[in-house]
């Protein structure tokens, strides 16, 4: 009964989105305000409705409810409570009902914190928003229904993939979701501009929240899922440059151009249909990024739901959103004139140079994600486009991205003086420059790639601290100080997203340059040393968990003679799933991470081990929680704030021309 | 025969990536190998190299690259061994050869072209106005000595 209601409440959503399209697009075209007044009650209803249904779903799995196939395929009543909720989103049909909540919440904000926009302007959004939800209701309703019950319910479930019984699914998929998901109202925005035919400062004071707040989610998405694959592979890589990772980088490629150019719209009303385009093409590849993952067109480690059908119906919602905003953004872009004028050497061609090396960037990943496919119809030429592309041609972009950062950051809008700003940075310059010819000199190899990233990373942090300092004035270093801790925060969100960006790039280089790998057979009580540790296997022991029976290491540590810790890797083995999985043990680090994999017995007696010595790993995920935490102080600085708006209410920038 | 008591024994359970057992005795050979099995995909996998795989005929590949290079091959002449038999599909790092040169030079020419567009967009909107003009000035004058 419940899970009939669940049904009915997705239904019932559905319908409202349908109205909340049309009644207030056409209330927003004739001036009716009671028609625009529809979509605020309609979002918030259709919100609700759609949270219940997702709760009574998560019920389901809660209890166990095997009469529904969903459950059944992908639950079992021995399995750990946190991994029956989680459950929820580890398919195709849960994870769409997740993407759905998430879609209606972003909706629903808009109409509980729009109270600043104009009225023709909020109708106008929350229309296109709905249209979205009409679309990926359709779709779900019609081919991912994940309320279907099955006639004779079994007596127990199949599991869930053990790869997925991990803590990483409650935080990866949701998060990634608000991201994807939080760039419709981009989107939205974008289409609501174009349709109204203005852009100016206030609208891109008003979507740059909602940008940045989809962001800083896709960030930490990006964030969990790669530290995940770190711990759960069983080989400490980070990023496979996988098409579905690469479906997530993308939209948060250009989110990240998005945010930047929507700076220029709202201090200097330039590259107004540039930021729009952004804003599509943005939530384009987050549609292209479902594609991806739902259709199994491209192989990938990830592929959940590999069904050709759901993937041409994405494919269709995509052509149609994204060919339907290209169209009204030809036709409406040469309406939107900008004024800001500025010179060669500015802040604005500073932040231009910024959107074309990350737009480009996006465009390797995504040509080098599709040339398998692209290769294979076209071409008939059966390739693979993997890691070592990557490394080559998108490298060198990030690269130019980090040397521009810090010259850009301190160019003054409107005019900048360039010996200024490179004065002021040339003591870093000297700095990361002397720092990489130090860990050049200290290595023990010749590779480049540590000096280089050593550099990267303390000139962009220096960069990035150097741009706080300097806006403190010229009092003694107390009054400065206190100046700086009184800057307003988008100032300090701007510094510490960029201090991440620079925290992140060492740490990649770091660990990559430097990490150490040993592979051996131990016996039991084998010793063994790995750069500056000793190893020592103490036993191994055959285990029962819950839902798994596991092999266990007992490995421990030492340096000098004190013991550093003790590690306990193990490999487990699923008898629903039927499948076997590694799990590494880790000594998270500061400076380094100690990561141990056991494997299988060997012929003589002993086990097979590996240990990795993983130089500044934490740094690599440290860094995007900076970018991340960044990213909120600038939400929620107060000229920021979505309400904020509604002090402007009244300037003429703000009300449409009637 | 080798092989076949190979694969009999590779039937036995899971297998791991890169085995202890695999490893050649040179280091300097072993890297090699390491190197090139980074850059070669496991056929049956989804989306892995034959270096991070534990699928059953990655291990196969990975003792074939290093009996390819104890017996003296050079890395091109390994990989090209493998090619052979399983195509370009193998190949991590796709070649420039035909048509893949679109793939390799798209980025670049795209850059070029952004950056061209970008430089005319700020020369366009160039900041003309080179300061204050004289009756400006003198109006400036007036207001601040009042």
């Amino acid at each position: 009964m419940l899970i009939e209601l669940g049904h009915f409440a997705l239904i019932l959503a559905f319908g409202i989105a349908i109205v909340q399209m049309i009644v207030p697009m056409i209330g927003a075209h004739r001036g009716n305000a009671s028609w625009m007044a529809v979509a605020e009650p309609a979002a918030t209803v259709q919100f609700v409705l759609t949270a219940f249904s997702f709760a009574v779903l998560t019920w389901a799995f809660v209890t166990s409810d095997f009469s529904l196939q969903l459950v059944y395929l992908n639950s079992h009543t021995d399995k750990p409570m946190i991994y029956k909720i989680t459950g929820v989103w580890g398919n195709h049909e849960g994870s769409m009902l997740l993407w759905m909540v998430i879609l209606t919440l972003f909706g629903a904000c808009a109409a509980w914190f729009g109270d600043g926009l104009p009225a023709r302007l909020r109708a106008r959004v929350l229309s296109v928003q709905a249209a979205i939800g009409v679309a990926f209701f359709a779709f779900v309703l019609f081919t991912s229904n994940p309320f279907l019950r099955l006639e004779v319910p079994p007596l127990n479930g199949r599991d869930l993939n053990p790869l997925l019984q991990d803590p990483g699914l409650a935080f990866h998929p949701p998060f990634l979701y608000l991201g994807y998901v939080g760039l419709s109202m981009s989107f939205s925005f974008a289409i609501a501009a174009l349709i109204e035919g203005r852009v100016d400062a206030a609208w891109g004071r008003w979507v740059r929240p909602w940008t940045l707040a989809a962001w800083m989610f896709l960030t930490v998405g990006i964030a969990l899922g790669s530290w995940w694959a770190y711990y759960e592979l069983g080989w400490g890589g980070f990023w496979f440059w996988d098409p579905v990772e690469n479906a997530s980088f993308m939209p948060w490629l250009i989110a990240a151009a998005l945010l930047h150019s929507a700076i220029v719209v709202e201090k200097r009303e330039a590259l107004k249909s540039w930021t729009i385009l952004l804003a599509i093409m943005a939530f384009g590849f987050s549609l292209l990024g479902a594609f991806i993952v739902r259709s199994g067109v491209l192989t990938s480690v990830h592929a959940f739901a590999n069904d050709p059908e759901r993937g041409m119906l994405i494919l269709i919602i995509l052509a149609v959103f994204l060919g339907g905003a290209l169209t009204l953004f030809a036709f409406r872009a040469g309406s939107l004139e900008s004024k800001g004028v500025f010179s060669t050497v500015s802040r604005e061609s500073a932040l231009i140079l910024n959107n074309i090396l990350l737009s480009v960037s996006c465009f390797v990943v995504f040509i080098g994600t599709i040339w398998p496919l692209v290769a294979e119809m076209l071409f008939d030429r059966t390739l693979s486009v993997g890691p070592p592309f990557f490394d080559a041609a998108f490298t060198p972009f990030m690269v130019a991205l980090a040397i521009a950062l810090p010259m850009g950051s301190l160019l003054a809008w409107k005019r900048g003086n360039l010996t200024r700003a490179s004065k002021s940075l040339v003591g870093w310059l000297v700095l990361s420059v002397a720092v990489a010819a130090l860990v050049y000199a200290m290595q023990s190899g010749n590779s480049a790639l540590g000096p280089i990233g050593v550099a990267l990373g303390v000139w962009v942090v220096g960069g990035a601290i150097l741009d706080l300092w300097l806006r403190s004035g010229r009092d003694g270093v107390m009054g400065r100080l206190r100046r700086i801790g009184r800057l307003p925060r988008a100032d300090w969100g701007k510094a510490t997203a960029h201090i991440g960006m620079g925290v992140t790039i060492f740490g990649i280089a770091a660990m990559l340059a430097w990490q150490k790998e040993d592979i051996r057979v131990a016996q039991i009580g084998d010793r063994w040393n790995v750069g500056q540790f000793e190893f020592r296997l103490d036993d191994v022991n055959q285990l029962q968990g819950p839902n798994y029976l596991t092999t266990m290491a007992d490995i421990s540590v030492w340096r000098g003679t004190d013991q550093f810790g003790d590690l306990h890797p193990e490999k487990r083995f699923y008898p629903v799933a039927n499948m076997p999985t590694t799990e590494a043990a880790i000594l998270n680090g500061f400076v380094r991470d100690i990561y141990v994999v056991v494997g299988d017995p060997q012929d003589n007696g002993g086990w097979a081990v590996r240990v990795y010595l993983k130089p500044f790993a934490n740094w690599i995920w440290g860094g995007a929680i900076l970018m991340a935490l960044g990213g909120c102080f600038s939400l929620s600085d107060r000229r920021l704030r979505v309400g904020a708006a509604s002090a402007k209410k009244t300037t003429p920038n703000a009300v449409p021309a009637e | 025969m080798k092989r076949l008591a190979l694969i009999l024994m590779l039937l036995g359970g899971p297998v791991w990536s890169v085995e202890p057992s695999e490893m050649l005795a040179d280091p300097a050979l072993e890297e090699r190998a390491r190197d090139l099995s980074q850059g070669l995909r496991c056929p049956v996998c989804r989306n892995e190299s034959i270096d991070e795989s534990n699928a059953a005929l990655a291990k196969e590949l990975r003792i074939l690259v290093r009996e390819r290079i104890a017996a003296g091959d050079t890395d091109d002449e390994a990989v090209d061994f493998l090619v052979a038999r399983y195509g370009e599909f193998v190949l991590l790092r796709p070649t420039t050869d035909g048509v893949n040169i679109v793939l390799w030079l798209a980025a670049p020419a795209l850059l070029l072209i952004a950056l061209a567009i970008g430089w005319s967009t700020i020369r366009a909107k160039r900041d003309t106005d080179e300061g204050l003009s004289e009756t400006e000035k003198a109006e400036l004058e007036k207001i601040l000595r009042s």
